[in-house]
């Protein structure tokens, strides 16, 4: 089966993402998000996106398909998100897609969300095919990872993650502090256009000599965001007016300047020229600015899949599985399950043994 | 035949002829695990049942613990989409009535774990003339402690699996007469768990 025809489910997060591929050829990429169900919590709710996931599949899957032009029939496979994520909101896929794959009686791939969101650059369009191995760098609300990847369907290794929030939820918790809205990604960006990202000098998490010994790759967002809490404060007591644009800008320059270094001393240290991005946090212009321009100093090539394959999606699950298959793996059996913490070197789950 | 699925206890799945007739029926005790269960469990079930058409999908509406809950209908409307089948959603304590029926005399509660120290409470009495469990008193959430003062001497059946051969049936029932049991939104019985963040927390200098 060289260009499998493979429907992807994911539901890890708070984007019911349902997308269908042709081998490396990507023929929808539906996402209903609920987003705005949790903009009045300030962030994400488990429970929340639980039960949207629930009301948004059967609609999305029907969409996707007419998208596509294609039949339940005429798959080749289904492809759902074991993890890691949300465990109750990556139940409500897993039920689904085990589900739908007996129903078609059509093979079924459980895959790692990690590893998809490295696959979502092969189904980019005109883009030259990924070489190995590359460092990627995943950031979003949900994970803030840096990735050595050797082979996508065999061998990814996880050089580091963040210890505390994910880069997406400092942004957030910070937006809340500015008394900006949910999401804080885009709201900050704003808020800093007009700002001075050198106004105020906030900590890099990790990034002392003592810190790099141990966590050369990890990241840690929780210090960051109690520095600018007690700048505000220290504005409010003595009665001056929080220099918003200031902040942002200083506190976006600080997360950027972390998540660059580390992910360029990770292509340094490891000789490997080549960088990709991935996550919802990339849509922040300023990351992919310096990421950019610092990479071309260090003779770095940077790869970025279009945004709406950055977020969390079921077509990059789709594609996952589509390699999968296409490099002879056999289906997961149907007794996964979902996998919160699903370690990025099992890219694919249960995989049956032959018989 | 008619598939049902349940996940507000265990994992059920069953399937009944078009007469009411048990074809197959597959389950798990575990109140959790139903993600890891669910698909070889409808395996079972569909090759148990052998030879002949699905028409319809039943899918248990809870009560039920949500994480659990969701995974159960989810799988049952994936299933009915994959072969373009109409769903038909049926509260889980009609199917768990219909089974007490067969050696219980109504009037009775049927009473359900709801977690967090609750009971989910449904009280039955006999049957209509559509054959199906008549409720008297709808389902609520009371606290484990208090059912019996609540239940003012109605007989409890407390039940811990539920028959999905029994919820196919209440579904089939429902069909023939024509009548819609519930909705399509799950009986969650509560509000997501959550709220509206007040002012930042002070971090202090
Ligand atoms: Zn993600």
């Amino acid at each position: 089966m060289s260009e499998p025809l493979v429907l992807g489910i994911e539901t890890s997060c708070d984007e019911t993402g349902i997308g269908i591929v042709r081998g490396r050829t990507l023929l929808s990429n539906t996402i209903a998000s609920s987003m705005d169900e949790h903009a009045r919590y300030g962030g994400v709710v488990p429970e929340v996106a639980a039960r949207a996931h629930l009301e948004a599949l059967q609609p999305a899957i029907d969409a996707a398909l007419a998208e596509a032009g294609v039949r339940l029939d005429d798959l080749d496979a289904v492809a759902v998100t074991s993890g890691p994520g949300l465990a109750g909101a990556l139940m409500v896929g897993v039920g689904a897609a085990k589900g739908l794959a007996v129903s078609i009686d059509k093979p079924l791939y459980a895959v790692n969300h990690l590893v998809g969101h490295i696959a979502a650059d092969i189904v980019t369009a005109d883009s030259a095919p990924l070489e190995y191995p590359t460092i990627a760098l995943l950031v979003s609300g949900g994970h803030t990872s840096l990735l050595h990847v050797r082979d996508l369907t065999t061998d990814v290794e996880l050089l580091g993650e963040t210890m505390d929030d994910a880069a997406g939820e400092a942004f957030d918790k910070v937006a809340r502090l500015l008394s900006l809205p949910y999401p804080g990604g885009p709201e900050i960006d704003r808020a800093a256009a007009d700002g001075d990202p050198t106004a105020i000098r906030f900590p890099r998490g990790l990034s002392r000599a003592s810190d790099l010994a141990k966590h050369r790759y990890d990241f840690s967002f929780s210090g960051l965001k109690t520095a600018v809490a007690r700048w505000v404060e220290r504005c409010e007591a003595e009665g001056i007016e929080v220099p918003v644009a200031d902040v942002a800008a200083s506190f976006r320059e600080a997360v950027v300047d972390v998540l660059v270094t580390k992910a360029l001393a990770a292509c340094a240290d490891l000789g490997v020229p080549r960088l990709l991005l991935g996550g919802g946090v990339i849509a922040n212009r300023r990351l992919r600015e310096v990421a950019l321009e610092r990479a071309a100093a260090a003779g770095v090539t940077v790869r970025i899949p279009p945004l709406s394959l950055c977020t969390d999606n079921g077509a990059m699950i789709a594609a996952l599985a589509s390699e999968l298959i296409s490099s002879g793996r056999r289906p997961s059996t149907l007794a996964f399950g979902a996998d919160s913490t699903l370690p990025v070197t099992e890219i694919q789950v249960a995989e049956a043994v032959p018989a | 035949m008619i598939l049902a699925v349940d996940t507000s206890l265990g994992t059920a799945v069953a399937l009944i002829d078009a007469d009411g007739g048990r074809r197959a029926e597959a389950g798990a005790v575990d109140p959790l695990g139903h993600a890891e269960v669910i698909g070889d469990l409808l395996v079972a079930a569909l090759g148990e049942a052998g030879d002949g058409e699905i028409t319809h999908v039943v899918a248990g509406m809870g009560p039920g613990p949500f994480t659990g809950l969701r995974i159960g209908i989810a799988a049952a409307r994936a299933f009915a989409l994959g072969r373009g089948l109409p769903v038909i959603p049926v509260p889980s304590h009609l199917a768990a009535a219909l089974t007490a029926l067969e050696s219980e005399t109504a009037p009775f509660a049927i009473v359900t774990d709801a977690r967090r120290r609750e009971v989910a409470i449904t009280v039955f009495e006999g049957l209509d003339s559509d054959g199906l469990p008549v409720v008297t008193a709808e389902t609520v959430l009371v606290r484990a402690t208090d059912a019996d003062a609540h239940l003012d001497g109605i007989r409890r059946i407390d039940v811990t699996t539920l028959s999905a051969t029994d919820l196919a049936r209440v579904g089939a029932r429902a069909l023939a007469a024509g009548r819609t049991l519930t909705g399509d939104e799950p009986l969650y019985m509560r509000h997501p768990d959550v709220t509206v963040p007040g002012a930042p927390k002070r971090v202090g200098t």
